[in-house]
This record gives C-alpha cells, structure tokens and sequence, in this order.
C-alpha cells in the first residue's frame, strides 16, 4: 500500500504544496531567461533546467491534488491559487537579477533540493518515492552544472567574483528558510514521509563550505533571516510572477491546447 | 585575447554498438564545459549514450579544392568493389 502511517490529508497535501511549489515557481522563474541569457548554449541548458523543474512541479501537485482529495488537479493549483495559497520559500520567487545571482540562487537551491531529494528514497509513500526518484536524477544534473559554475565565476575574472559575492550577500539571508522545522514538518517526519528539514543542513553546510572554498567566495553571517514563504506569507515578487504564470488561465478560463 | 568561446564539434553515439556521429557544432571555455553544453543542446530528445568533443581548430581536414585529384581517380576502379567475386554456396549468405 501507499502509505504506512496514517496522516492528516490536509497537512500532506499542503507538504507537497511546498515542495511542488518551489519546483513550480523556480521553474517560472528560470524560463525567464528564456531568449535572454549570455549565451546561446546557457539559454538551452537554462530552459532545460526551466523544464525540469516544472515538470516535477506537475507531479508533486498532482499528488497534492490526489492527496487532499477535492478534486483540484495540477493545472488548477498552479494557475488558479492566489499568492497567499502558495507555499514555496522565498528564495525561489526573488527577481533573477543577473546572470550571477540567477546562478548562486540555483546554488543555494540544488545544494538543499539534492539533499531533500536522496532523503525522500525512504519516504514511506510510495508515490512520494517515486517521484523524488525522477526528480533525483534530473536535480543531481543541475546541482553538478550550478555547482560548477559557482566555482567557475566565483574563480574567474575580478568582475565574475564580485558579481557571486554580491549575489551570495543578497540570496543567503533567504536560504535559512529551507531548514526551519515548524508544526507541519513535524507532522511528516512523524508519519515518516519527509524528513526534518533540519536534518538536511548539516550536509548543505558541508557542501556551501567546500564549493566557497574553491569558490572564494565567503557566506555572509546570517543576522537576518528572511522566512515567511513556507507558509504563505511572501514578498511582493510573487504577485507579479503570477500574474505572468496565469495570466492565461485567469483571462481564458479552461482554455486548452 | 579572444572573447569568443573556442569552437567545438559534437560527437554523439546515439546506442551502444554505433559509432559516435558528428551532430553539430558549440562554444565553451574548455572540454568540459564543452560536454555539458552537448549534453543540454544535442541530447535534449534522448538522442545519446555517449558525447565526444573536440575543438574545431585540432581538426585537420582536406580541402575542397583537392577533391578531383583525391577522389576522382578511384571512382573508375570499379575492380575495387568486391562484387566480382563467386561466392561458393556453401559458404550462404554474406
């Protein structure tokens, strides 16, 4: 059977918001760059990237969809809930800024989302597995090419490192966000589906310090931690973001391909 | 120094048991960023097992305008072609 512990479907479908949801929104995000980026071979690997995630995206809130159990599918959560019902991190809906903060977001991002991932093979939900299994494979691609060019750029030219450390100044007060328990992370580690967000920081720190090593780049102290996004409270971006994102739901209801 | 991205040309076998096939052509600062660059713009529709790269400028190739001596010559030597040969039944099908 799919699930060994009993839980709430509220609380398990909200969990799934927000790992669907920074999948989902990152993804948006990424497709900006669409057209835009440096060079020809980075828009391709970008819009990859884009794709990747908004796929996942697609499978977390269809489970969630599943899992709550009113009938709402993926497309509906992702194009017809307002700010306030999503539930990804800060991090995630920050402006791309340039290049290089586009790249240290990706980062910071992959290095967590990596680790949520391999935990999830023991998840006790078989479909929660499955998907994180999919994901897992597509995530360890993007957390290798981040990771390279965080060192590549941090390692480069004068230009490229002050460009990564201003992004790392500017993206790290929203990276606490991903490893703070609260009541609904709690529930999922009891009913043994996810774990402990905390528990994943330990091996991002490791990876953080051994990339910034090469890198040469510090992380700054964290005397201000920005959080509010796992729970719905976001910053104004998100606003704008959606309604880009959904802009042709909410124009043309239903419409299809 | 130059600040165009050397050329490299993509290599990618498309399953195991064929020979890798030239597929096209990108930019990167060195060969690694080259494969991951080929891996996101070649095999983006499953389309390989294995990626070679290598930077234009190492490849030497022949000149168009010594095509007539290079090849012509060997395109009247039909006797080259082993289809003149009687292969005996017993042997079967070739």
């Amino acid at each position: 059977m799919t699930s060994s512990t009993a839980i709430d479907p509220t609380a398990f479908a909200e969990w799934l918001q927000r790992v669907g949801d920074n999948a989902i929104i990152l993804g948006h995000r990424i497709s900006e760059w669409c057209g835009h980026a440096p060079v020809l071979e980075e828009d391709i690997a970008l819009a990859n990237l884009a794709l990747d995630l908004i796929g996942q995206g697609q499978l977390w809130l269809g489970l969630a969809g599943e899992v709550e159990g009113k009938g709402r599918s993926a497309d509906d959560l992702a194009y017809l809930r307002d700010c306030a019902a999503f539930r990804n991190i800060l991090l995630v809906e920050l402006p791309n800024g340039d290049f290089g903060q586009t790249l240290m977001r990706q980062f910071l991002f992959d290095s967590f989302h990596i680790e949520l991932l391999r935990s999830l093979r023991e998840a006790g939900d078989s479909r929660v597995r499955d998907i994180a299994a999919k994901a897992e494979k597509e995530v360890a691609y993007h957390f290798e090419r981040s990771t390279d060019l965080v060192i590549r750029l941090g390692d480069g030219t004068a230009e490229s490192h002050a460009r990564m450390q201003r992004a790392l100044d500017k993206l790290f007060r929203y990276t606490s966000e991903m490893f703070v328990d609260d009541k609904l992370d709690e529930t999922m580690a009891e009913a043994k589906i996810a774990p402990l967000p905390s528990t994943l920081r330990p091996a991002w720190d490791r990876t953080l310090a051994h990339v910034f090593a090469q890198a040469g780049l510090t992380a700054p102290d964290e005397a201000w931690r920005q959080k509010g996004g796992k729970n719905g409270v976001h910053s104004e971006h998100l606003g704008h973001l959606l309604a880009e994102m959904q802009f042709l739901q909410r124009a043309y209801p239903g419409a299809r391909w | 120094m130059s600040k165009q991205w050397p050329l490299w040309e993509v290599f990618i076998r498309g399953q195991h048991g064929l020979s890798h096939r030239h597929v096209g052509s990108l930019h990167a600062p060195d060969a690694e960023m080259a494969i991951r660059n080929a891996r996101d713009v070649y095999t983006r529709r499953n389309e390989g097992v294995s990626i070679w790269v290598v930077k234009s400028l190492d490849i030497t190739a022949s000149a168009p305008s010594e095509k007539g001596p290079l090849f012509d010559p060997s395109s009247t030597k039909i006797y080259r072609h082993p289809s003149f040969f009687e292969i005996p039944k017993d042997v079967g099908h070739m």
